[in-house]
């Protein structure tokens, strides 16, 4: 017998061989019952989704800037990268080509992050106020790899795009693809390690640092 | 992995009179048990009262759902996957696990496979599998990089080298990495944690293959979610041209929402963290017009023991999400660390399922190592009630014939003189005087006869001469 075969048998004859008809149905109904429906209490939002994200973000190592528009971003990077000491080269999302990057001094290269990029500049598709997350849907124009590879990952944040829980990101997502695509990625921040002795690292393999600019007028 | 189980009081002794290790463990407690209580409390403070209570049970409820139906599930999950394009395997074991894995290996002509944490694989023994079948297999989180260097195996499932100290990563790295070993008191951690992002990183951009873990698995989409806070997750998911998942079979959830919900639990009682940085649901292999992610996705699902518990006393085990909160809290876990217990998962978590998977004539000790306190149970996120399971092991065993006679014998006396309640109260009458008597003028027996293991590392607290029930009668007469 096939180990899938045998595997679900032997669940089969724990919990009823002649009962399947009626799990399956039960399951089936669960499924129904359970999408789109959130589980359990969630913590409630804050009144300003903006300074909420805010404070989340920042608690978990990002840092933010606020500013009016998609245009005012470049030279807000550019400033960020300036204080930081950090190289202007970089690599961002197609999707971001019709800023212009050049204007503020940057040289930005747009498609898919390499190993050897330090910069990488994305978008995102939403972003948790709930614990300051950005979601991420890794596409055609909107590389994972650059939020990734870089040892500076900035995001770019229009406040429409705000949503309070991980649960409004799935609807969003039911609503406007269906399916997932391959890889949809939640990022709260730089990576980090605590792995030896306990003490905090931050840049254990992603980026060391997470710029969050958040448009509030787009 | 080999079970070491039977050697447990001999691992937990070396354990206890080893003070590096001890000074490790009291550092992780603090942090673990500190880290938890705070964001739980916070969590609390901002939804409504009682909220993080009402969630474990939720939690559980989420678990119970699906492994009350758990083969009309899977089902459901491989009929979602397999549309979404990925392969489902199933494995009966681990040794099953082995060869499919080798088998995908081989058929894409991998050489080079990076791994992302897996306590599953380490039920596996995959490395090895791999290893011998000519494939170079790195591990990728820090903390399992140092062990695969160090040839061992992890003692925490969260904090694999745990026990190790910085001193002895900084030896690993100069002796695999070429190069001198740092002078003591230079050595710094950032730049060991550098050193080891530099040397993987090349592993990262050349393999072939990556292989996760699962968190869970979600029916509704067909996908994998995975956790991490390095972020080699995603690299291990991203980069390779082939992706996969060795997941248990009991990790299956409903939905999206489910997953939500369970991440409110997971982090916190972990790590003491809202959530981790990394937070990935991977469905199928890349869109054809996709430049990036695995060409292939292979699921293999793994059974090693986990059939045996559904619809059994014990599938409330099954629930476990692998937080690792039990073990931290444990006073067991925090005086003799994770190798003591001599398989893949140590603490309660793991003295119940190291005799349930492995066989209770292998790991004899485990469900005597504790002490009921409870703690695991009240700070378990799925609500396991991990002593009572301890607590039905140890029956088992007693039914099995797998305790020493001594302890039968002196149960049954016990029985015996309980069931009599005019001849307990002699016997124990008798025993309370002679025991004072014992005790002297300091009132400490310092050696107890019949349990002078119990004795040797602690004085006996004699009995002041009456009984609880002598006792209580006087008092009664009072009023």
């Amino acid at each position: 017998m096939s180990a899938r075969n045998d595997i679900l048998n032997r669940l089969g004859q724990r919990l009823g061989a002649d009962q399947l008809a009626a799990r399956r149905a039960r399951a089936e109904a669960a499924l129904a019952a359970h999408i789109g429906q959130p589980q359990g209490p969630r913590p409630t939002p804050g009144a300003d989704l903006l300074a909420e994200f805010r404070r989340r973000a920042e608690s978990l190592a990002s840092t933010v800037e606020v500013v009016s528009t998609w245009a005012d971003a470049p030279a807000a990077l550019a400033r960020y990268l300036a204080e930081k000491d950090l190289p202007r080269q970089g690599v961002a999302w197609p999707s971001l080509g019709h800023l212009d990057w050049a204007g503020a001094g940057l040289e930005i290269r747009l498609g898919a992050a390499r190993g050897d990029d330090r910069l990488g500049i994305t978008s995102c598709y939403c972003a948790i106020a709930e614990t300051g997350t950005l979601m991420l849907l890794g596409e055609s124009d909107t590389h994972a790899v650059t939020s990734l590879l870089p040892e500076t990952h900035v995001a770019l944040v229009p406040a429409s795009l705000l949503l309070w829980g991980m649960e409004e990101g799935w609807a969003k997502l039911r609503a406007e693809r269906g399916t997932p695509p391959r890889g949809v990625n939640f990022v709260s921040g730089p990576s980090r390690t605590g792995d030896i002795e306990q003490t905090l690292v931050l840049g254990a393999h992603g980026p060391y640092r997470v710029h969050l600019i958040l448009l509030q007028d787009c | 992995m080999e079970v070491k189980s039977l050697q447990f009081k001999a691992r937990a002794a070396e354990r206890l009179a080893d003070p590096a290790l001890q000074s490790k463990l009291k550092g992780a407690k603090q942090l673990f048990v500190g880290g938890r209580a705070r964001v739980v409390a916070e969590f609390d403070q901002v939804g409504q009262a009682g909220d993080f209570e009402t969630l474990r049970g939720v939690g559980a409820d989420i678990r119970d759902t699906v492994l009350d139906d758990l083969d009309a599930w899977l089902e459901i999950f491989e009929a979602r996957a397999t549309a979404g394009g990925a392969t489902v395997l199933w494995a009966r074991d681990g040794r099953e696990a082995q060869k499919l894995i080798v088998d995908i290996a081989k058929r894409h002509g991998v050489k080079k496979v990076i791994k992302s944490k897996s306590m599953l694989s380490e039920e596996a023994g995959l490395n090895e599998g791999l290893e011998a079948a000519g494939v170079q297999s790195v591990e990728t989180d820090l903390g399992e990089y140092i062990l695969q260097l160090a040839k061992e195996p992890p003692s925490h499932i969260l904090a694999p080298a745990i026990h190790k100290n910085k001193e002895e990563v900084d030896e690993l790295f100069a002796r695999y990495h070429g190069r001198p070993v740092t002078p003591a008191g230079q050595i710094d951690i950032p730049a060991l944690t550098r050193e080891a992002r530099v040397a993987l990183r090349e592993h990262f951009l050349s393999a072939d293959m990556g292989i996760s873990g699962g968190n869970f698995l979600i029916a509704e989409t067909g996908s994998v979610a995975l956790v991490t806070n390095e972020g080699n997750g995603r690299m291990v998911t991203t980069l390779p041209k082939v992706h996969v998942a060795v997941v248990g079979i009991e990790k299956l959830i409903p939905s999206l929402e489910d997953l939500s919900a369970l991440l409110r639990l997971l982090p916190r009682s972990a790590t003491g963290q809202t959530i981790s940085n990394y937070v990935s649901l991977l469905t199928g292999p890349r869109a054809e017009a996709a430049e990036e992610g695995p060409e292939h996705m292979y699921f293999v699902l793994m059974d090693n023991g986990r059939s045996s518990l559904v619809g059994s006393d014990f599938q409330e085990m099954l629930r476990c999400i692998r937080c690792g909160a039990c073990m931290n809290h444990c006073p067991v876990y925090q005086s003799i660390g994770g190798h003591a217990y001599g398989w893949v998962y140590p603490g309660p978590m793991g003295s119940v399922l190291t005799p349930l998977y492995n066989g209770l004539e292998k790991a004899p000790d485990l469900p005597q190592a504790a002490t009921l306190c409870g703690q695991c149970s009240v700070v378990c996120p799925v609500k396991i009630p991990l002593p009572e399971l301890l607590r039905k092991l140890r029956e088992k065993q007693m039914e099995g014939g797998l305790r020493s006679w001594q302890e039968k014998w002196s149960l049954k006396a016990w029985g015996f003189f309980a069931a009599r309640p005019r001849l307990y109260a002699l016997a124990t009458g008798i025993g309370a005087r002679v025991l004072k008597v014992m005790g002297g003028d300091e009132g400490r027996i310092e050696k107890l006869p019949g349990l002078a293991e119990w004795s040797r590392g602690r004085d006996f607290p004699a009995p002041q001469g009456k009984t609880f029930r002598e006792l209580y009668a006087a008092r009664k007469d009072l009023h």
